[in-house]
């Protein structure tokens, strides 16, 4: 028999995925249309273009750096939320692990004076203390990952503008400039500037972060504490049953995971290339991005690389729409409909198998017909 | 064309899935009005052949009739309205509802939006009258006995008008007693003109109740047979292909030391205030097989929990060859030598999305042979390790170390398990009804691997609730009835009637340890 490469499951992800983004395209399309007809196809190239906007080399790449820069705190936090899903957890906390994460990296670089290493170490050991707490209350306390993630996300929130309100520029809600304040704390760029025609915002932040994602990869598929991880998350149960500290592996996991989300913070801090507001009232959407992320990407640490790089591509691109036939909000919009197509992965691979068993079905049928009329002739 | 005699008839069925035939060409032809049963080993396809009658499958080839009429089965409510009703070996009942609203759910009689239940208590009333179901319509199921939510399960269907009833397996979970009591209920179901189709392994049971039994094996159809022009020697040679041995040959025991001996074990219940076991003291010596016996629920889950440490206990003491494990870990306890084949491998024994070669280091993956130092997972070792039980132990699957352990049989995820298990080499083997659902084949098996275990000088524990297990497998019986063991038998002296005595709780002894 043939094999049908529709069945493997790796080619369904990739395809589901890119059903996800041409639809978000198309409904965006769709979108700009109704609100303003004779400047859609324009702003959707635009938005797809993003930094190919631009004619020059230079120009191109410079831009294409700034697209990594958030790029990289975008991988962290679909790591974040992938890694806990293997385990069977739905981390909706990275978006508050990614602002404690902030926090902690702003806190111990502009109050504190310490330099970048020992911020990142810092972000890190807060991030997985944060993580941590939901672990624990879900262990002992049996109180689902999602609610208190959600509750934690707002605690860190306002926990995190009270302690960054200390290292606030005086006129603005902004913190204060890294690049002028507490350079010592600006990840070095090890080249990584000159690459991108100066951009110094590119950091070693963008290949640190894929090479955690091949790490979390191979922790998950080739080490003993990913197998322990995963049995635990397919079926507490047999774990328990198999003498592995199930409580402890659940802690850990979100451990871990609060602590990529924290470095998504760092990542992004720790470049100068955004300051905090201290004035927001709502979580940052990086974390909340992140499962969009994780999700388009196959739930796989690879394929979060190249979803990560497509949102933040897609989300910067907004900002090329033009603005005197639509209003600002237009980009967010757009990015938002992609975004939110992303998420329907699972759904689209669903559909794809059913369709798949329907025409085997059918084959089946046709096939029964023939021979039926085969042996019509032998007789019985 | 004369009016056919038979009320469901399921022509030719083919149904292929990748890499096997589940049902190859099966016919079954269920007369009106007869107890038909459908006899197969596990994996010979009867599950697969009950989930196209119920259009949960559609099979590449072959036909549905009713009544001589073909149909189409799309999906379980075609099945419904074309009257197949079923009684699944676990009951889909809501425990915290009433018989009656159990009885009438999804199907409520109402008048403008409001329940109608004054009608409905009077039809299940009369139905449960006329065919000697006893039940209390307005008991809460989780109040009631294992064999009248079975009765509900029963009432369900009639309620709904079925003509065509399946039970599958449905005498697992009952006492001699219940059982006598259902085959007679199903009598009454065949005389008022319903067909049954009845699905087991137990040969005894489909000799004392069915008209004719069809025999699967292997995806294939063997062959059907009136019951009263057949033996259970047939039957079983029937269904394996070959002759079984139903007694389990085994010398006599030559116990040794003693390697389990528990104390005044007491466990809490999950499921209610009073404790699930209660003051437990046994030993089980090497070179012999013990056996718990009971009824379902009477705290044999709960003690084994105790035991391998899933649970803690509330008082009382358990050593392992001397040495204390009462409060070890559950790996402790598992290192120290003891073996665990669980109760419910789905819950506990397998991780089902794990592949086979996965599962078979489920206890092992951490010791050096299958973990470098730095934490690695040794694929090579592990492959190879569950080549050779798979091999050594006859667990088949469709790719071998890489199935994903969902997809296989039932009888062969438990002899992977067993293969896991036994291959630690324990020096006391805790096996929790091993045969639960299996067929006759895998049985044998599997009871021979449990005897060879004390052969080789091991400690067995088992623990049974089927009758025939009970008095064949082991060298000494404890029966535990509410939390505790009310007596200690001798197999070759007793009877299965003096052991449903003790079961039910009609019979006691003070029992020393």
């Amino acid at each position: 028999m043939k094999k049908n490469i529709w069945k493997n499951p790796a080619v369904q992800a990739l395809v589901a995925s890119l059903i996800c983004i041409v639809l978000g395209l198309l409904i965006g399309y769709i979108v700009l249309l109704f609100i303003n007809p004779s400047g859609a196809g324009e702003a959707i190239v635009s938005v797809v273009k993003n930094f190919l906007n631009y004619s020059k080399t230079n120009l191109r790449l410079k831009n294409l750096g700034n697209t990594l820069v958030k790029t990289a705190p975008l991988l962290m936090c679909s790591l974040s939320v992938l890694f806990a899903y293997k385990v069977g957890l739905f981390n909706i906390g990275a978006a508050g692990q990614f602002v404690v994460g902030s926090c902690a990296c702003l806190i111990s670089s502009l109050g504190w004076g310490w330099s970048w290493l020992p911020c990142l170490l810092f972000t890190v050991l807060v991030g997985a203390v944060y993580g941590a707490i939901v672990g624990l209350l879900k262990s002992y306390c049996n109180v689902n990952e999602v609610i208190s993630g959600i509750m934690l996300n707002w605690i860190g929130l306002y926990t995190t503008n009270m302690i960054l309100n200390t290292v606030k520029e005086p006129t603005s809600p902004y913190t204060l400039h890294m690049a002028s304040e507490a350079p010592q704390a600006l990840l070095p760029s090890l080249g990584m500037a000159k690459l991108f025609s100066g951009n110094k915002y590119v950091t070693i932040a963008v290949p640190l972060a894929i090479i955690l994602a091949v790490v979390i990869m191979v922790l998950l598929d080739k080490t003993k504490l990913g197998y322990e991880l995963k049995a635990t998350g397919n079926n507490k149960n047999a774990a328990k049953y198999a003498g592995m500290a199930e409580k402890r592996n659940i802690i850990l996991t979100l451990a871990i995971a609060g602590a990529l989300a924290a470095l998504g913070g760092a990542f992004l801090y720790q470049t100068d290339y955004e300051q905090w507001s201290v004035t927001q009232s709502s979580v940052p959407g990086m974390g909340f991005n992140g499962i969009a992320a994780a999700f388009l990407g196959g739930l796989h640490p690879v394929g979060a690389i190249f979803s990560s790089y497509f949102i933040q591509h897609i989300t910067n691109g907004g900002a090329y729409v033009d603005l005197t036939k639509y209003s600002s909000q237009i980009s967010d919009l757009i990015s938002s409909i992609i975004i939110y197509l992303c998420g329907f992965v699972l759904f689209i691979k669903y559909a794809m198998n059913k369709s798949i068993a329907k025409r085997e079905e059918k084959q089946a049928q046709q096939g029964k017909l023939a021979s039926d009329t085969e042996k019509g002739g032998g007789g019985k | 064309m004369a009016e056919t005699q038979y009320a469901i008839e399921m022509l030719n069925i083919t149904k292929k899935f990748p890499g096997i035939i589940a049902n190859d060409n099966i016919t079954l032809q269920l007369k009106k009005g007869e107890i038909h049963a459908l006899l197969g080993e596990n994996g010979a396809g009867k599950s697969t052949l009950m989930s196209v009658l119920f259009g949960l499958y559609q099979p590449e080839e072959g036909v549905i009739k009713k009544n001589g009429q073909v149909v189409s089965i799309k999906d379980p409510n075609d099945a419904n309205d074309l009257g197949i009703g079923m009684v699944h070996q676990h009951f889909k009942l809501v425990e915290c509802f009433t018989v009656l609203d159990n009885i009438i759910m999804g199907v409520e009689p109402t008048k403008h939006g409001f329940l109608q239940k004054k009608e409905a208590r009077e039809k299940v009333l009369a139905l449960s009258e006329k065919y000697g179901l006893q039940v209390d319509p307005d008991a809460l199921i989780e109040d009631i006995t294992v064999g009248m939510q079975q009765r509900t399960e029963i009432l369900k269907m009639l309620y709904r008008d079925n003509e065509i009833l399946i039970f599958d397996e449905p005498t697992a979970v009952l006492t001699p007693q219940e059982i006598e009591e259902l085959m007679q209920i199903m009598k009454n179901l065949a005389a008022e003109g319903k067909s049954i189709l009845f699905i087991s392994h137990k040969l005894a049971e489909i000799m004392a109740v069915a008209d004719r039994c069809s025999v699967l094996r292997k995806g294939k159809y063997i062959g059907t047979v009136e019951t009263k022009n057949t033996t259970m020697e047939e039957l079983s040679a029937m269904m394996v292909g070959r002759n079984v041995n139903f007694h389990v040959e085994k010398k006599p025991s030559t116990p040794g030391d003693v390697v389990l001996d528990v104390k005044g074990m007491t466990v809490a219940s999950k499921v209610h205030k009073n404790n699930a076991v209660k003051n437990v003291s046994l030993q089980v010596r090497r070179g012999e097989i013990v056996c718990i016996a009971g009824i379902d629920g009477n705290g044999q889950t709960e003690f084994v929990y105790g035991l391998t440490g899933l649970e803690p206990l509330v008082s009382g003491s358990i050593a392992l060859c001397g040495q204390d494990i009462t409060h070890a870990s559950i790996r402790k306890r598992s290192t120290s030598g003891m073996s665990h084949i669980p109760e419910d491998r789905h819950k506990h024994g397998l991780v089902l999305d794990y592949t086979l070669e996965d599962n078979m280091v489920l206890q092992r993956y951490f010791e050096p042979e299958f973990t470098s130092k730095a934490g690695f997972l040794k694929r090579g070792p592990i492959r190879e390790y569950a080549e050779k039980l798979i091999e050594q132990y006859d667990v088949r699957s469709g790719q071998g170390p890489v199935t994903i352990a969902r997809s296989m049989s039932g009888g062969n995820q438990q002899k992977a398990i067993v293969a896991r298990e036994i291959d630690k080499d324990p020096e006391l083997l805790v096996a929790v009804q091993p045969t639960r659902g299996l067929d006759v084949g895998a049985i044998e098996y599997i009871h021979k691997q449990l005897v060879a275990q004390r052969d080789a000088g091991k400690a067995v524990l088992l623990v049974s609730l089927e009758l025939d297990e009970v008095m064949d497998v082991p060298d000494r019986i404890l029966v535990m009835y509410e939390g505790e063991i009310v007596g200690e038998l001798d197999p070759k002296k007793t009877t299965q009637e003096e052991l449903g005595l003790y079961m039910a709780g009609a019979k006691r002894d003070e029992v020393s340890p």
